[in-house]
């Protein structure tokens, strides 16, 4: 997408207003917006090593989400170590839940709808795990993190007294997730995930060790989607098995990059900002009639997820290249007039 | 450890519970055996025919298995329309796009249940609902016997039908081939629709036969969809007799699970199960190919 000079200057705009945003936008409502709409980005990010790039549609990305938020919230709560150290651990322990399932699932074989009923198994199973070990999760009411009261600690304790200060976390992040995807998809890694994508057997046959690459993909995404765990713990001070393993975050996971288009860059944060926005219009637009009524943002996160499978197969980012399936459909019939 | 009697009255509570599993998987099963769809909307399906149960009952006092064919009705309309107007617009290319339609429908569903009906748990309390038999190890309630027997009664009329019916048999044969049972003058679409709204029409049925023992919320149908998944997976996909028994095994194993291990970690054995089917016998119990 960077590829003309027009593109560029976009970019860097962008940019430029993402970094100074907070000075321009005082409203805590809409830093928080902008927060949340990172978060989700980055989570989405996530998913989409695996999904997007790799093909692997997990419905259960939750299991790496409360994986992470889990180690930094007990590390920080029963041990009381750094965020800055339970941090790696977090990490740690998304990349060895995903070595895991990933192992037991490519190992035997499991594709497609298969593979993702499996992950849904598994985040289900760490919800019930969860819920039952009383001893080390606190069980269903969750773990509570110590709030922090010296400001001067502030960024030693990962807790900001304001919203700037998570918005800047959280873009470091997003940042820092565009650039690995945006380096993994140049690299021979990526190349061969795509190809294992397009085609698994074809891959194998010209030598790519797919399993080696699912692997590969898998840890990278349990790794990134661990982290996005543990911003939620920093952001939220708190942890229950349903936030960690129950469908929400799973499904959030899926639904942002495949709306902004799976298998690209920007797709994740282009579907997350879309996705927030027009949820916080139909929340506005319809606050006259109903006042915080839940669940209409997500109605319309459905419909939208069921519109872009059916006529947009890359996404929003497809839409802004002008490939939409009627387009492609013409495209190809107009081919086929050529050759009869 | 545990006394034998307490062990047979929860296989006994197990069986029970385990034949309207049965039943919600009999259409799961159904739809995946023609259309080859993996339906996520499945559980969601059954949480509105809950709720159209409950507001029944407690607007107009219409006892729900009274309501039981009414509601079937109701929904197999709904599944004829939704697979005619939604899902075959939009399903195609790879299974896993449509498995994602069907998550996009659940989601709008679960949604707008909860942006309606608020989640707030909501039973319906039958005035008889303390009376029943006793077998001695255990004592079997009138809304489980019920649940038990028309869940078998239902699948027998479901096999009965797929057995002598002329729709029946062209849902067989389209099923088995679908290029050939077009060229024989079925029509495949509606043949499809038909099979979805029956698939449907079983959550219909089921879900009367839940209402009474389970609290009805919009999240509901997330905790079913799993279980009816993995008696699918277990029976073997798109087979009837595996979704029978399927069912029955997962009744008892989370029956007695909940013994062993206490009610909380006891639903672990759903998934146990799940995920272990799914990697060491992918055809189920009774399935004959899967991938």
């Amino acid at each position: 997408m960077t590829g003309t000079m027009g593109w560029r200057i976009f970019w860097l705009v962008l940019g430029a207003l993402a970094i100074v945003a907070p000075w321009i936008i005082t409203s805590g409502f809409w830093i928080n917006f902008l927060i949340l709409t990172l978060f989700l980005a980055f989570l989405g990010q996530g998913w989409n090593i695996m999904g997007g790039y790799g093909g692997q549609f997990s419905f259960g990305h939750a299991v790496f989400f409360g994986t992470g938020a889990y180690i930094q919230a007990i590390l920080q709560s029963k041990f009381g170590w750094n965020p800055w150290l339970t941090l790696w651990f977090a990490m740690a322990g998304g990349v060895l839940v995903a070595a895991f399932i990933g192992y037991l699932s490519f190992r035997y074989g499991l594709r497609g709808s298969y593979f993702a009923l499996i992950t849904l198994a598994f985040a289900e199973a760490f919800r019930v795990l969860a819920t039952a070990a009383e001893g080390v999760t606190e069980g269903g009411k969750g773990i509570l993190i110590a709030l922090n009261q010296d400001p001067e600690r502030s960024f030693a304790m990962m807790q900001f007294a304001t919203g700037t200060g998570y918005y800047y976390f959280i873009l470091i992040l997003t940042v820092l997730s565009l650039v690995v995807v945006w380096a993994m998809e140049r690299s021979r890694f990526g190349a061969q995930l795509v190809a294992v994508r397009e085609n698994e057997d074809a891959a194998e046959a010209i030598g790519v060790n797919a399993f080696r690459v699912k692997m590969g993909a898998i840890c990278l995404s349990g790794a990134m989607t661990a982290l996005g765990g543990v911003f939620y713990v920093q952001k939220f001070l708190l942890m229950d098995p349903n936030i960690a393993y129950g469908p929400t975050k799973s499904v959030e996971a899926l639904v942002v990059p495949i709306i902004g288009g799976m298998g690209t860059v920007f797709g994740p944060l282009l579907g997350s900002a879309f996705l927030h926005t027009m949820g916080e219009i139909t929340k506005e637009a319809t606050q006259f009639f109903w006042q915080d009524r839940p669940g209409l943002d997500l109605i319309f996160y459905g419909v939208i997820l069921v519109l872009v499978l059916a006529f947009l197969p890359n996404g929003l980012v497809g839409l802004i290249k002008g490939q939409w399936r009627g387009r492609r459909q013409g495209r190809a019939a107009e081919r086929k007039k050529a050759v009869a | 450890m545990y006394d034998f009697s307490i062990i047979l009255a929860s296989v006994i509570n197990g069986t029970m519970t385990g034949a309207v599993y049965a039943l919600v998987a009999l259409g799961l099963t159904l739809i995946y055996g023609v259309l080859h769809i993996i339906n996520f909307a499945h559980g969601s399906m059954l949480m509105v025919a809950m709720y159209a149960a409950f507001f029944l009952f407690a607007a107009g006092g219409i006892d729900p298995y009274v309501a039981l064919p009414l509601v079937a009705a109701l929904a197999f309309a709904f599944g004829y329309a939704l697979q005619r107007s939604v899902i075959s617009k939009t399903s195609h290319g790879r299974d896993e796009i449509i498995l994602l339609v069907t998550l996009g429908i659940s989601i709008v569903i679960e949604n707008a249940a909860l942006f309606f009906f608020t989640s707030n748990e909501r039973l319906v309390t039958l005035p008889y609902d303390i009376e029943g038999i006793d077998l001695g190890v255990t004592f079997l309630v009138v809304p489980q016997l019920a649940a038990f027997g028309a869940s078998l009664v239902i699948t027998f009329l479901l096999w009965l039908f797929m057995a002598r019916t002329d729709t029946g048999k062209a849902i067989r044969a389209v099923a088995k081939e679908r290029l050939g049972a077009r060229l024989v003058g079925i029509n495949v679409d509606h043949i499809f629709a038909i099979s979805f709204g029956i698939g449907t029409a079983c959550v219909g049925a089921a879900a009367c036969l839940l209402v009474p023992t389970f609290p009805v919320t919009p999240q509901i149908g997330y905790v079913f969809v799993l279980i009816a998944f993995t008696v699918v997976v277990l029976g073997g996909m798109g087979s009837f007799v595996g979704a029978l028994i399927g069912g029955l095994i997962i009744g008892i194993a989370e029956s007695v699970g909940g013994l062993f291990f206490g009610e909380t970690l006891g639903k672990i054995s759903i998934s146990l199960i799940f995920i272990l089917v799914l990697l060491f016998r992918p055809t189920g119990l009774f399935g004959q190919r899967l991938r």
